[in-house]
């Protein structure tokens, strides 16, 4: 995945490199301009089975920043926040392999290094017994579980 | 071979003599007996697709799933550009114009309609209301919703967003939309059983060409849908997927 580019960052930023667990890097630059997810949203996202963005709704393109061609095709990583410790997505993806659905508080990083909260629900797309994909589904949570889940992640990171 | 269609219960009570007119038409177009039963309520109808005695509905999305992935239906068609979406409502004279102002004791009034129920607790949740801090009376129909509303009786209320717009004037003066959902993906279907599913491919031709004719376009005002348009069923898993990913 290619690095943030600086002219893409509205604002103040800091800068961070991004270990993932393919072991690749990407450096992303964050600040701390917050979208509100709008009331009533659903900001929905399919991917192969290898995290590919393989279908993006209007609200994703919208939140994230980045156009729908930007999208498809990149990982589904490329909203990785330097603030979500690795073991919330590690949950996720030993619960995915059991072909369960997942549910977690998710800081999301824009193109432009804002961020936007989430409550997120990824579902593996069975078909015939086979997991051809996932689907993520992403809402405005409510303020009291994003100040918990900030205060659960300052210790996992 | 005697067919039964039936329609998902929350269908607009407007359109009630225009699903007679579509069975009327769907019989004549497949020259096939077609009969129509119209259920009161979710219950009733589930029961009636638990021991098989459906073979064509035109489904609420959150039925789609038991019928597609257990009881074998397969998606025929829905209505273009059409999609469910819900409303949550106040009085008009209400001083609460964000969900954020929501506060625990909220009295709510709905129907028993699966979708809208769920698509609305969704949309509270970032006032952090749900059923444990909330109290709910289920009515027959959004009328009786709006009626709560305007007497008093509850502090807001679950609309499916379609049946909300087609309120009376005077009865959509006296709320006040506190927010509508914006998901798109989700919408009702027609959906062909088993007994049937060797007629999806006549069925739909049907259908699409239901604007190219005068008759078929009658049908088509009567129901207050535009045109249908083909599903398929990658379309319909996608759709079952998003609304298992809602169920909490």
């Amino acid at each position: 995945m290619n690095d943030m580019k600086m002219a893409d960052i509205i604002g103040e930023y800091r800068e961070k490199v991004l270990t993932f667990h393919d072991d690749s890097q990407r450096k992303v630059f964050y600040t701390e301009v917050e979208f509100p997810v709008p009331d009533g949203r659903l900001i929905v996202s399919r991917t192969d089975l290898k995290g590919a963005i393989t279908h993006a709704n209007e609200s994703f393109v919208e939140m994230s920043g980045y156009t729908r061609e930007e999208l498809i095709g990149a990982p589904h990583s490329i909203l990785r926040h330097p603030e979500m410790p690795a073991a919330a997505f590690q949950g996720l993806w030993s619960t995915l392999a059991e072909k369960k659905k997942w549910h977690g508080y998710v800081k999301n990083l824009r193109k432009d290094g804002g961020f936007y909260w989430v409550y997120a629900t990824v579902i593996p797309n069975i078909r015939g017994g086979e997991v051809l994909g996932y689907t993520s589904v992403r809402r405005r949570p409510s303020k009291m579980k994003v100040k918990e889940a900030e205060a659960l992640y300052e210790t996992l990171t | 071979m005697k067919y039964t269609f039936t329609v998902s219960p929350d269908f607009n009570p407007e359109f009630i003599s225009g699903w007679f007119f579509f069975n009327t038409w769907l019989q004549k177009s497949l020259n096939e007996q077609i009969h129509l039963e119209l259920y009161n309520d979710f219950e009733s109808q589930r029961q009636a697709i638990a021991h098989d005695e459906i073979d064509l509905i035109y489904a609420n999305p959150f039925d789609a799933s038991n019928l597609v992935r257990e009881k074998g239906f397969v998606p025929i068609a829905c209505p273009d550009n059409a999609a469910d979406e819900a409303i949550i409502a106040v009085s008009a004279e209400s001083a609460i114009s964000n969900v954020d102002e929501l506060q625990p004791g909220l009295r709510i009034s709905k129907t028993d309609d699966p979708d809208v129920n769920m698509v609305c607790s969704l949309m509270l949740e970032p006032a952090n209301l749900d059923a444990q801090n909330t109290t709910a009376s289920t009515r027959a129909t959004y009328v009786l919703v709006a009626k709560d509303l305007i007497t008093q009786d509850a502090d807001v209320g679950f609309f499916l967003a379609d049946t909300y717009t087609n309120l009376s004037k005077m009865t959509r003066s006296k709320l006040k939309q506190l927010v509508r959902s914006d998901i798109h993906d989700i919408h009702h279907l027609l959906l062909a059983g088993p007994q049937i599913s060797h007629k999806r491919g006549e069925i739909l031709e049907r259908l699409l060409a239901m604007p190219a004719n005068e008759k078929g376009l009658g049908v088509l005002q009567g129901l207050g849908i535009e045109n249908w348009k083909a599903v398929e069923q990658e379309d319909t898993e996608f759709m079952i997927d998003l609304m298992e990913t809602l169920k909490n």
